[in-house]
């Protein structure tokens, strides 16, 4: 019966191999419909009110090659243009590239972006050495939006900045997080697409050519503040107890202020007095990773 | 066995000190001082009866009415009135009542005049723009039902005064009407109310007072006009001041008959230029005249005919006439002189003078302050002080004892109590192990410095400031703010510490700059200067040149920064750390936050020392949906213990800590009025985390239905924030912290044991932040004044959170109620951890007030300064008063209480060494005994 249970086991595990992929695959499957399916909303964003999620989730980034289709606007929605300045340590900043966004109207008069899309223009000879210059001074590279996506001719401009040495990688990598709220852009997060090393060291990249990473964030709402007569009611039934969680043992509780005392243990019973023995053969009782501890003493 | 017993009674002796929270009453006054004050007084009126106490009724700037005593200058009663709800007007009525005029004339009220208590409030209909004025007869009679008559703009009330009930309400005019003038001759029943309809009309009402019906009116027109002020003289004489300020216009009313007569003020004072200004009224025929910094005084004898009497240069503030007898008057004179203040009091004949009492009423309008140490002990104290202190010493706890062992009678009880408040220790002027005592150095709105002892309360020294007083190259000079500027540990035995003093010469953002430096333990200023550029922000920098001076950067109205000190030395250290500076200004009108580093173009001129902005990034709220309302941001100096929180579970959470966050709350432009202005549909707030540095928004979130008004604080790694919810009809407070998880994997021991760890690594700000943020809001009974929270000398006591309530006192909350990982059912590790079950409201423990019974009149603000003992923390509120206690969130657990009685200790070991020696000799005897037998 052991054994024919066991064999049923591996037969699921089996099929779940099989099918996960698969069921992934046709995860992957609705990103393709993104130009119709309305409910799939902010790409990287993420539905309001919903505290469960962390903060920062790490999507799978949305790569724009710049040749990509706009996609054709429907009935609700149209598709809106503005473009991105970049200022390489000059008085003036220059266009660098162009978002593409879809501007959704909603039934009760307010607007949003959507499916956020960037084509970057490749950079210039001129640009090339405007940028290895800064990164030889430690300098900021600095971009801007236009505030108001809709209306870009006003004076409001976003504008971040991040220090040239972040972002060399193996091409130029950079990662914007904008922060909207309808059709105005409040904030550009800018930055390297990870972590940027302190102390900045002079590095060029292989390839110059920036990948970029977009990530277009609404605001969420806050929690609700908790008004529970009737939970405390529940509760009081018994019925809105949690599921207490499983009793840890006593190692996994008291391990930590146990490993002072443990390393005495070892320094007294198996340093002191069994220390010939440990330098001829390893003894059984004690374990491998105690050699560590051995070699304390 | 002795030892043991010991042991366990000292044990127990630790225990009993450490249990207690609240205070007792016989504790108050021993760590905490409370000073009362009433502001700077605008109008006063003496009530001077032959029997009783002699009185002075006043109203001041800090919207106080206060009756004080005339003798001592101690205050009677005084009530503090709302920050809407100011002040015009104070008179006496039938020498029992107190009537004040506030609210632009709408409100009346009459308080009683021996104890404070309101007899009556009556709410008056009046337009807003009008000056009101307040006129109760002379010649009122007890018995009769006497009327007080207010007016504002062209209408009249009148009130009876035994219980504020409208007699008679009359409309004089439809145009603008402002009476500027009301008198009632003699022994009549008729009013004279004077004022100008428009700007170029005079008129005269005669009204029957009892009835308001209008007996007569007389108008004229002038017409060059009226810039709207004029003085009574005499009985049929007024004296205006015309459209351009450059005539004087003396106007005659006699049974009316208006007759008009103008004087050219430069053929009177040949020294005039500019523009005049008319003082209030002398009566007694003397015209005050204000041109220029000098005040002239004139006697008025008929319509045409002025006589200067006396200028007065550079006065500063002038009194109104008081009337000692039916023919004689005196009014004061306050004039600057460098660092002192001369008075003047004139009279019409001479007569001599004394100050009998003053009071430092500019403490109550305190704008900035920062804490001083105070000298370090010096060798040397002579030893009577020290055989003095010892037998004081001695004899207190003495008495302690026997007050321990309760055998002392009344007398001693008060006189351990008396011994109790008056500590020698408390007051000493050196510093002391716990850092208990420190300096207190305000800032007040007049310009004032004083510095505070934190013992007792008192003034050790003060300082007006020179530099911060009316002159030609500063016109309207004002106080900012107050910062460290020499803080010397290296020379602390010789050099004395300083701090500065910065404002600005105007309102403006583009007035120039003032700085000041003042000696810390003695007030002596040893350098002040007016900037030749404005101040928009000042920011005291991490960096001490080589005199331990600290680095302050000026930000000026173009955004340029200027270095302070001006050192060759200074500028050295500056310059190496620019890179690294980044600063952020808060555009509240425009709403939009900009962040800027420094970058120097060119060489740099020593003299100008001029460092140019360059914007790095920006924030852009979008006008038609937000409004900045509040910021708050980290204090510089908070000292944060560890960066891991161990949670339940001994599981490892990281705390996002970094000195550049920025809370900002924002609310819709809608709701940005009163609570209940807008419906819960068209109220929001939302509130950000930004990091300054490089301008990335780490979170944000939107409450909705929630208004202002908006009090926040912030600290460590989380921010504390207080607002309105409409939807609830209740105050919420909501709480967001931030976690690092950058760090989380660093939980593995062998990672940590084999240095695969990134703890070490530098965090840079232009990493992608991978945090995470856990919120929780919860319901909160009182709207807040004010919001701190402790501070303690290496952070590692708990934190509570100081909150000014709106009944004019401080609220300690321990950290652990706003804590967003309180769940209905804490599991049994997560109770052990400290989590308390989640309520949906925040309770409000009465023995939790740190101000006790206690009032702060009109809080303001709330200090707090770390002592040396790391459990406690110093707090410092003022507002009309100033309150100072300490304080020690999870209790002291590093010191013993200072009742503590050690001789009851040092009487226990002698009982224990006793009865040892005792049993001894007892054993000894019986084990002789033993062996004998």
């Amino acid at each position: 019966m052991g054994e024919g249970w066991c064999r049923g086991r591996s037969l699921a595990l089996f099929a779940l191999v099989i099918l996960l992929p698969i069921w992934i695959a046709r995860g992957f499957r609705s990103d393709e419909l993104l130009q119709d399916d309305e409910e799939f909303g902010l790409e990287g964003g993420r539905p309001a009110a919903d505290p469960e999620l962390p903060t920062n989730p790490f999507r799978p980034p949305i790569r724009r090659k710049p040749d990509l289709d706009l996609p054709s606007g429907s009935a609700d929605s149209k598709s809106v243009q503005f473009s991105l300045e970049h200022n390489l340590g000059a008085s003036e900043f220059s266009p660098a590239g162009t978002f593409t966004a879809r501007l959704k109207s909603w039934s009760h008069g307010g607007q949003t972006l959507t499916k956020l899309r960037f084509s970057r223009n490749a950079l210039t000879e001129e640009e090339k050495g405007a940028f290895e210059r800064l990164l030889k001074e430690d300098g900021h590279y600095t971009i801007r939006v236009p505030s108001n996506v809709l209306n870009p001719s006003g004076e409001d401009y976003v504008v971040s900045s991040v220090r040239a040495r972040c972002i060399p990688r193996e091409s130029l990598d950079e990662h914007f997080v904008i922060h909207t709220d309808g059709v105005n852009i409040i904030a550009v997060n800018y930055g390297s697409a990870g972590a940027c090393q302190y102390p900045r060291l002079l590095r060029y990249p292989a390839k110059w050519s920036f990948t970029s990473y977009t990530v277009l964030k609404n605001s969420e709402q806050a929690p609700r503040t908790p008004t529970f007569a009737e939970e405390l009611l529940a509760g009081e039934d018994g019925l809105g107890e949690g599921v207490k969680p499983p009793e840890k043992s006593f190692w996994a509780k008291y391990w930590m202020p146990s490993l002072p005392a443990g390393s005495n243990y070892f320094y007294y019973y198996c340093c002191e007095k069994k220390i010939d023995r440990w330098l001829h053969h390893m003894p059984e009782c004690c374990p491998k990773e105690a050699l560590a501890l051995f070699l304390l003493c | 066995m002795a030892i043991r017993a010991f042991l366990g009674l000292m044990i127990l002796l630790l225990f009993s000190s450490t249990i207690s929270t609240a205070l007792f009453e016989d504790q108050v006054g021993l760590a905490d001082w409370h000073q009362k004050y009433i502001g700077k007084v605008k109008h006063a009126v003496f009530h001077t009866q032959k029997t009783g106490r002699k009185r002075v009724v006043v109203s001041t700037e800090e919207n106080v009415v206060a009756s004080l005593d005339l003798r001592t200058g101690d205050i009677f009663w005084r009530h503090v009135l709302g920050k809407i709800d100011r002040i015009d007007q104070v008179e006496i009525v039938l020498g029992k009542y107190v009537v004040t005029l506030s609210s632009g004339g709408g409100i009346l009220r009459a308080w009683n005049l021996p104890d404070g208590q309101m007899i009556w409030e009556s709410i008056l209909q009046v337009s807003a723009s009008s000056k009101s004025l307040l006129y109760v007869s002379a010649n009122m009679n007890v018995g009769k039902d006497n009327l007080i008559l207010v007016f504002g703009g062209s209408l009249i009330h009148a009130l009876s005064s035994t219980d504020g009930q409208i007699v008679w309400r009359k409309e004089l005019s439809t145009n603008s009407l402002e009476i500027q003038q009301v008198f009632q001759p003699h022994d009549s029943d008729t009013i004279y109310a004077l004022g100008f309809i428009g700007s170029s009309e005079f008129v005269a009402y005669y009204v029957n007072y009892k009835t308001g019906e209008v007996l007569e009116q007389s108008k004229a027109s002038f017409e060059s006009g009226f810039c709207g002020e004029a003085s009574l003289v005499s009985d049929d004489v007024v004296v205006a001041l015309d459209a351009s300020r450059t005539y004087l216009v003396s106007i005659s009313f006699r049974n009316g008959v208006i007759n008009f007569h103008q004087m050219y003020i430069p053929e009177l004072i040949p020294e005039f230029s500019g523009k005049a200004t008319l003082l209030p009224s002398m009566h007694n025929g003397i015209l005050a005249v204000d041109i220029a910094s000098t005040i002239v005084m004139l006697r008025v004898k008929g319509v045409n005919e002025l006589k200067i009497i006396e200028k007065i240069n550079h006065p500063s503030a002038i009194s109104d006439a008081l009337p000692l007898s039916k023919e004689q008057q005196a009014f004061a004179i306050l004039q600057h002189d460098e660092s002192r203040i001369h008075y003047k009091v004139k009279f019409d004949t001479d007569l001599t003078s004394e100050i009998v009492w003053s009071r430092e009423d500019g403490l109550a309008s305190i704008v900035d302050s920062t804490t001083s140490e105070l000298p370090v002990e010096k060798e040397g104290v002579s030893v009577a002080e020290v055989e003095h202190s010892l037998f004081e010493w001695l004899k207190g706890h003495f008495l302690k004892l026997k007050g321990t062992l309760m055998l002392a009678n009344p007398d001693e009880v008060a006189a351990i109590q008396a011994i109790r408040l008056k500590s020698f220790e408390k007051n000493k002027m050196t510093r002391d192990h716990n850092g208990f005592r420190k300096l207190i150095i305000v800032l007040t709105r007049a310009g004032k410095v004083l510095a505070l002892h934190t013992g007792d309360g008192r003034v050790v020294w003060s300082v007006l400031l020179p530099v911060l007083r009316k002159s030609e190259t500063c016109g309207n000079p004002f106080a900012l703010n107050v910062y460290q500027w020499q803080v010397p540990h290296h020379h602390a035995m010789h050099e004395n510490p300083s701090v500065v003093v910065v404002g600005r010469c105007g309102h403006n953002f583009d007035a120039p700059g003032i700085l000041s430096i003042i000696d810390s333990y003695t007030g002596k200023v040893h350098n002040s200067l007016v900037l030749e550029h404005s101040v928009r922000h000042i920011m005291p920098l991490p960096f001490t040149d080589s005199t331990e001076q600290h680095l302050h950067i000026v930000i000026d109205d173009n955004l340029h920064a200027h270095l302070y000190p001006k050192t060759s030395d200074s500028v050295k250290i500056f310059i190496d750390e620019m890179p690294n500076i980044y600063w952020y200004s808060v555009e509240v009108g425009k709403n939009i936050i900009k962040g800027y580093s420094l970058e120097l173009k060119g060489e740099l001129d020593m003299a100008e020392n001029d460092f140019q902005p360059k914007e790095l990034w920006s924030i852009v709220f979008p006008s038609a949906s937000e409004k900045i309302a509040l910021t708050a941001t980290r204090k510089m100096n908070e000292i944060v213990h560890t960066q891991a929180k161990i949670i339940a579970d001994q599981d490892v959470m990281y705390k996002y800590i970094s000195k550049n966050i920025l809370f900002v709350a924002t609310v819709a432009p809608k709701a940005a009025g009163e609570i209940g202005s807008v419906t819960p549909e068209e109220a929001w707030l939302y509130a950000y985390l930004i990091d300054t540095v490089s301008g990335r928004i780490l979170h944000r979130v939107s409450h909705q239905g929630a208004q202002g008004p908006i009090h926040a604080v912030m600290s460590e790694n989380w921010v504390v924030y207080h607002y309105f919810n409409l939807r609830a009809h209740r105050y919420e407070m909501s709480v967001i912290e931030i976690y690092d998880q950058s760090r989380e994997d660093n939980k593995d021991v062998w990672k940590l044991v084999l240095g695969k760890h990134n703890l070490t690594a530098p965090i840079s700000t232009y990493s992608k932040p991978e945090v995470t943020v856990k919120s929780q809001s919860y319901f909160f009974t009182h709207s807040v004044k004010s919001m701190a929270v402790t501070a303690t000398a290496k952070g590692i006591t708990s934190k509570q959170l100081l909150i000014g309530t709106i009944g004019d006192q401080v609220l300690a909350l321990d950290k652990r109620f706003l804590d967003p990982r309180r769940s209905v059912n804490p599991t049994q590790s997560e109770k052990e951890e400290g989590i308390i079950p989640l309520t949906d409201s925040l309770p409000i423990v009465p023995q939790s007030f740190v101000t006790h019974a206690l009032q702060v009149e009109g809080l303001r603000g709330i200090v707090t300064t770390p002592a040396k003992l790391e459990s406690t923390s110093l707090v410092f509120s003022y507002g009309v008063d100033l309150f100072f206690t300490r304080i020690a969130p999870s209790r002291t657990y590093d010191s013993l209480t200072e009742d503590f009685s050690y001789a009851l200790l040092l009487l226990t070991i002698v009982a224990l060494v006793a009865a040892l020696l005792v049993t001894w000799a007892l054993s000894e005897k019986k084990e002789l005994r033993e062996k004998w037998r």
